[in-house]
This record gives structure tokens, C-alpha cells and sequence, in this order.
């Protein structure tokens, strides 16, 4: 098969759910639906509907969850479904792994779909661990026969050889995700539909996860449909993305511009790359990373750009403090130790960190604009940006999570 | 639609992929993938082992719960039917003639509990992962199978230990016809357990009706009584007994291993046509129901 091949085609699939709770009123509505069944007639509450907007008032009991969704898929490629909460992700993933159907729409695939909509599903508490992998194995569509040929790598990857002959409800929780994620992950269908399964779990599995969800990709060929919230972990397994919003396709591209549109699309997400006022000294700053992207990962490249208006002022000197989200200082960036111990005489100003030394989290930045030792302005939490995980060490992995402040590069002799 | 190249492109396109499955709203009206059915069959068994095994972890008696409720049961009405009420089983032992009846009533009745529940019950897992559905109400049916077979071994000890007491042992060829009368009994029961649980996904009223029914249900059923006597004694209600499929299935069980009662060829196919009306539409309702029942659990 080759790269190019196109494994999955969703066309204009859309699906409409009932609002409230289902009593009295549902049998007339199907009683109705029903009478216009009868006489040949189109489902009369198929045209009514508001699109998927969890915080507006609707004015019909029906809403669309999702409206007229396309996308394609080639083989071999790890697709990012993003979105906020609400946005049809899961109804999504639900229609892509039969759990329900679409109301209208269609949906064709080459090979099986297997999905991993919360690992563990089935497991009974009663049975020990090998009986839950056979029993998990066969819910997720293998044969007996097959897990029995991938049964000692099944327990090998989760680690758990030890407890094996256990009943499950012996073990961690921990221990449940690790057993029930080597399930899944010696599934080998063609396309892999994967739906948050690394909010669980410590450090070191969530980094055996990811791994092995990129062997499944780029080794052995197969495709992946990914969703999740966590942007660092779509980074860097995606190739492509869709963003859903409100019940929609509001992006289909490559991954790093779905997750530009993503984090720049609501005030909930914890961004602000770009300042503007044409009235201050300072007319604009911009914040930019490699590419000119304006996402950021620990060890990307972090840019500040400044319009400043220079006619009237002389030795112009401007203080950058990036703060974490709890108000704490954690870089001080002055023009002051600068070689000209001040900002040459021109409009555009750049200050450059080639690899930044923040960890993960949010921030925000604070601006101070001095001529000749005099406030000229003072600009609070006028940009705010979010750094994702990323691979700081070059070591082609994601880092661990261990918290600490900042990051720097050491050799080790 | 418009006429653009465009358009005519992907239709092209359309033609020229060979696509394994789709994925849509609307089916044909009977479209039950059986070839898909047969490659689940290992996760049928599973289910029907973790349904026998898991039951009775952690109880001291274990399986000997199977055995212990018919037996009290049998008991009980041997003492209120018999003794107080005075109701005559012929030549039988009216303790055996009752074990015969409640042994068959159990396993109809546990195969539609069981299944009437499917959706509801099952609500978590159907809502992750998809696997055909019916195979969950199959390996109900199966391992309900395995219980009933437990209480039919203790049924053999008690007819050996009645025979060796001097009853007088009546086996006929007909008795080969048995498992035959179980797998009715187990469809009928799947069939109503089907319909049930679909329409339950919607209406939960459903569920309590179903439960005290049942237990209605077996006083019309001749289950401690012989046919004959209640259309004796009732005339005017001998109907109930007559259109009720499984008061049949029970006669005919105790004529097969006990000798008692009459056997009805007309009784038996009318059960049989009943039985596969009724499967049939539980499986087209219950297939209705499970492509969407999640979105109404």
C-alpha cells in the first residue's frame, strides 16, 4: 500500500442529539416521527436543530453535535483531533468506533478500526490479569488465538508479570491503565483510534505510551486518529490535524497550524502573542517562535519583537519580566546589558532567546520602557503565551515531567 | 448537486476505491453480519466463562448456590401445593414432579432477566468499544445453559434415589427429545429478553413491569400444577393455560422425564411457531436498538 492511499473518508457526517431529559415528551415525538415514517415523509425533527454551542441558549431541543464533517485520511498518518470541550470531539470518536451511528452521512474505511476509548473498558475486577487480557483482547475484536501468540509482550510492556495471576481489583489504578494499554496496543488494526488515554498513568508509561504509539504509526505502518488536550503529546506524534469547533471542522492542516488556530481561538486557552496600540511608544510587540509560529515548546527558539516609536526619545532602554502564571519572576531581559547598553536608534527592536529554558506551563510578560533613566511606560501582562513539552536535549524524545523552574544545557564529563 | 468537473471527479474517485466498510445511518431492514457474529465467537465463550466463574467469587457454597434455590423451591411447593392445597401429581413424587417444572421455569426465566438488562446494564462498555451486541444475550443464554445443567445433574440424583425408593421408573424415547425443548425454552427466553431490553433502553417503566410479571406469569404456566387441572377447575380461564406457550414447554418437559401428564403435538407446534416469531422480532428490534441506543440510555 502505498503512502498515498486514502484509508478513511468521512463525508458530510452529522449527528443530532435530544436536549434535556427523555420522559413524556419522547413519546410523541416518536409517536410523530413515526406517523411521518408512515406516510413516506422526512423526520420532521431532522430540520430544526442549533449548532453545538455549549454556553448559548438554544431555542430548539435538538442540537447538532457535529454538522457536515469531512475529512480524509491517508495511510500510515497520525491525525490530531483537536478541540475545547464539547466541540464533537468524542461524538466523533464514538461514530469512528461504531459506537453509535451518525444521523446522517457516511463514513468508509479500508481494514478494521479498532478503538481505545478509555483503556480498560471490561475489565472485571473478579478475573485476574491474564484472564482481563484475554477477555479485553477479545472485546477489542482479536481471537483467542491471537493474543495467545502476543501474550508474553502483552505482559511484558505493562510490567505487571509479578500480579498477573491476580484479580485486578488488587491493583492500582496505575497498574489497571498499564495492563489494559499493552491490550490495545498489540491490537494490530489498520487504524487506531485513540481518545485521551495518556491523562493516566505516571511519567515513565505516559513516555512508553507515546513511543509505542509512534512505533504503531511510522514502523508499522498503521494510522492513528489521536485526540487530546494535551498539545505537547499531539505535537509531536501528529503529521496532520482537524480542529473541531462548535460541532464543526474549523481546521484541517498540518499539525502545527491546527494547533496555532486552536490555542488563538478562545480567551480559555492562555494566549496572547500579539500587542497593539498605536497611541504609546510602544506600537506593537509580537511574540515568535521557530517559523514564525507562535507555538512554543521548552527549547523552541522565543522571540520578542517591538515597534517602538522612536523620533522624539533618546537612549531607549526596555525591560522584558516573564513571569510563570502564579506571578513568579522567572527571566529579567534588558536592553541595559546590551553591548550599546541601550536600544539602537531605529523602529524595530528583536530580542532573541535561540533555545528557551521554559518548562512547560503558562506565562506571561511585563514590559517597562525607560529613556534616559525615566518611565516612559509600563505595559502589564500585556503578552501571555503557554510553552508546551518539548525536546529541550535534542535526545528526539519528549522530556519527563519532573518539575523544576527552568531548563539548562550541561555536559556531563 | 451540481454538474461541476469537480464534482464528477470525486464521483470517479468514488467508484475506483474499493472501500472494506462503511460507516452510515441508515441500513437495510435485516442486515445482521453473521460472518462477523462467527469471528467474535471467543469473546462469546469468555463472556460465558467470566458469567459462570465470577458469580459466585467469594461465597463459601460457591456453585451450590445453583442448586440450593430449586431445591428450597421445590420444597416450598411440595408442602403449599401438595400437602396444604392438596393438588395430586399422580404417580410421581410431588417432589420430583415440582423440581421438573421449577428447573425448566428457572432457566426461562433467567435467560429473559438476564437479556432484558442487556442495554441498560452494559450501558459503560457498549458506549467505548463496539463488538456485535448480540453476542452479550447469547452468552447469557449459554451461561444460564451451564447453570441449568448443574441442576439437572441434581434432578438425576433425585430421580435415582426415588427410583431406588420404589417409584416406578417410566423412561420413553421421547425423553431424547429434551435438549431439544431446553434450546426452545432458551429462545423464547432470548427472544422476549431482546424486545425487553430494547424498548427498556428508552422506557424504564418496562423494567418493572417485566419483574413482577414473571412471577404472575408462573402461576399460568402450569409449572406446580398439571395442565388439565386448571382447565378442570377453571373453565372459564383454561384459555390463559392454552395460549400460553410455555405451560406446553413445561407439560411436555415432565411427560419426556417424568411420564406425567399428556404430551400435545398441537400444543408443541404452536410453541415452536411462537418461539420463532417471537426471536425474530427480538432480533430485528434488538439490531434496531443497538446502533443508537446510546445516545437514549
Amino acid at each position: 500500500m502505498s503512502s498515498t492511499t486514502i484509508i478513511l473518508k468521512a463525508e458530510n457526517i452529522s449527528k443530532q442529539y435530544r436536549l434535556g431529559t427523555v420522559g413524556t415528551g419522547t413519546l410523541s415525538h416518536d409517536l410523530n416521527r413515526w406517523w411521518h415514517a408512515v406516510r413516506g415523509k422526512e423526520d420532521p425533527y431532522l430540520k430544526v436543530g442549533d449548532t453545538n454551542d455549549r454556553s448559548s441558549k438554544g431555542t430548539s431541543d435538538y442540537v447538532w453535535a457535529l454538522k457536515d464533517i469531512n475529512f480524509e485520511v491517508k495511510s500510515g498518518e497520525v491525525l490530531g483531533i483537536i478541540g475545547k470541550n464539547g466541540a464533537g470531539k468524542s461524538t466523533l470518536l464514538k461514530i469512528l468506533s461504531k459506537v453509535t451511528t451518525p444521523t446522517s452521512g457516511t463514513i468508509k474505511y479500508k481494514g478494521r478500526i479498532a478503538s481505545l476509548l478509555e483503556v480498560g473498558t471490561g475489565f472485571n475486577p473478579e478475573l485476574t490479569g491474564r484472564e482481563n487480557v484475554y477477555l479485553n483482547g477479545a472485546i477489542l475484536g482479536m481471537t483467542k488465538k491471537e493474543i495467545t501468540s502476543k501474550l508474553t509482550e502483552i505482559i511484558e510492556f505493562s510490567g505487571c508479570e509479578r500480579y498477573i495471576d491476580t484479580p485486578t481489583k488488587r491493583y492500582s489504578s496505575g497498574m489497571t491503565v498499564r495492563l489494559a494499554f499493552a491490550v490495545a496496543a498489540f491490537l494490530e488494526p489498520e487504524i487506531l483510534v485513540v481518545d485521551e488515554v495518556l491523562a493516566v498513568g505516571d511519567a515513565e508509561f505516559q513516555k512508553k505510551a507515546i513511543g509505542k504509539m509512534q512505533d504503531i504509526s511510522r514502523e508499522g505502518g498503521r494510522t492513528v486518529l489521536f485526540v487530546s488536550h494535551n498539545m505537547a503529546a499531539v505535537k509531536s506524534l501528529c503529521t496532520r490535524g482537524i480542529v473541531l469547533e462548535n460541532g464543526k471542522v474549523a481546521m484541517n492542516s498540518y499539525i502545527d497550524n491546527c494547533i496555532d488556530y486552536y490555542l488563538n481561538m478562545s480567551t480559555d486557552v492562555y494566549n496572547q502573542t500579539e500587542y497593539y496600540n498605536d497611541t504609546n511608544f510602544i506600537k506593537s510587540i509580537k511574540l515568535l517562535s521557530d517559523n514564525n509560529s507562535t507555538t512554543l515548546q521548552s527549547g523552541s527558539s522565543l522571540i520578542f519583537e517591538f515597534e517602538i516609536d522612536n523620533s522624539k526619545q533618546e537612549n531607549l532602554n526596555l525591560h522584558i519580566g516573564v513571569y510563570s502564571r502564579d506571578e513568579e519572576k522567572i527571566i529579567h531581559l534588558s536592553s541595559e546589558y546590551s553591548q550599546n547598553k541601550s536600544l539602537f536608534n531605529k523602529k524595530l527592536h528583536r530580542c532573541i532567546i535561540e533555545k528557551n529554558p521554559l518548562v512547560e506551563g503558562e506565562y506571561y510578560v511585563n514590559i517597562l520602557l525607560f529613556s534616559n533613566d525615566k518611565k516612559l511606560e509600563h505595559l502589564s501582562k500585556c503578552l501571555k503565551f503557554t510553552v508546551l513539552n518539548g525536546d529541550f536535549y535534542k535526545t528526539g524524545s519528549l522530556l519527563e515531567k519532573i518539575p523544576s523552574k527552568f531548563l539548562v544545557d550541561y555536559e556531563w564529563n | 448537486m451540481t454538474n461541476s468537473p469537480d464534482s464528477e471527479e470525486s464521483y470517479l474517485e468514488h467508484n475506483l476505491e474499493k472501500w472494506d466498510s462503511v460507516i452510515a445511518s441508515k441500513h437495510s431492514f435485516l442486515d445482521i453480519d453473521f460472518k462477523e457474529l462467527w469471528r467474535y465467537r471467543d469473546l462469546l465463550m469468555l463472556f460465558v466463562k467470566r458469567d459462570v466463574v465470577t458469580v459466585y467469587k467469594q461465597t463459601i457454597l460457591g456453585p451450590l448456590w445453583y442448586l440450593i434455590q430449586p431445591l428450597f423451591t421445590s420444597v416450598i411447593f411440595t408442602i403449599i401445593f401438595n400437602n396444604v392445597a392438596g393438588i395430586s401429581t399422580g404417580t410421581t413424587p410431588p417432589f420430583l414432579f415440582n423440581l421438573a417444572g421449577i428447573m425448566v421455569w428457572n432457566y426461562f426465566t433467567s435467560c429473559l432477566n438476564d437479556t432484558s438488562d442487556t442495554f441498560k446494564k452494559n450501558a459503560s462498555i457498549f458506549g467505548k468499544v463496539y463488538f456485535p451486541r448480540l453476542i452479550v444475550p447469547l452468552s447469557v443464554v449459554i451461561s444460564n445453559l451451564v447453570k441449568f445443567s448443574i441442576q439437572f445433574l441434581i434432578f438425576i440424583v433425585f430421580y435415582i434415589f426415588y427410583a431406588i425408593k420404589g417409584m416406578e421408573v417410566q423412561l420413553n424415547s421421547s425423553v431424547l427429545l429434551f435438549p431439544f425443548l431446553v434450546a426452545l425454552m432458551g429462545i423464547l427466553g432470548l427472544g422476549l429478553g431482546m424486545i425487553i431490553s430494547s424498548m427498556v433502553t428508552k422506557y424504564r417503566d418496562l423494567s418493572f413491569l417485566v419483574g413482577f410479571s414473571v412471577q404472575l406469569l408462573m402461576y399460568v404456566s402450569a409449572v406446580m400444577y398439571p395442565m388439565t387441572l386448571l382447565k378442570q377447575k377453571l373453565p372459564n380461564f383454561g384459555w390463559l393455560i392454552e395460549y400460553n406457550p410455555l405451560a406446553y414447554v413445561i407439560e411436555t418437559a415432565r411427560y419426556m422425564l417424568l411420564h406425567e401428564g399428556a404430551i400435545s403435538i398441537q400444543g408443541i407446534f404452536y410453541t415452536v411457531g411462537v418461539t420463532i416469531v417471537i426471536f425474530f422480532i427480538g432480533l430485528l428490534v434488538f439490531h434496531r436498538t443497538e446502533k443508537s441506543f446510546i445516545d437514549t440510555v
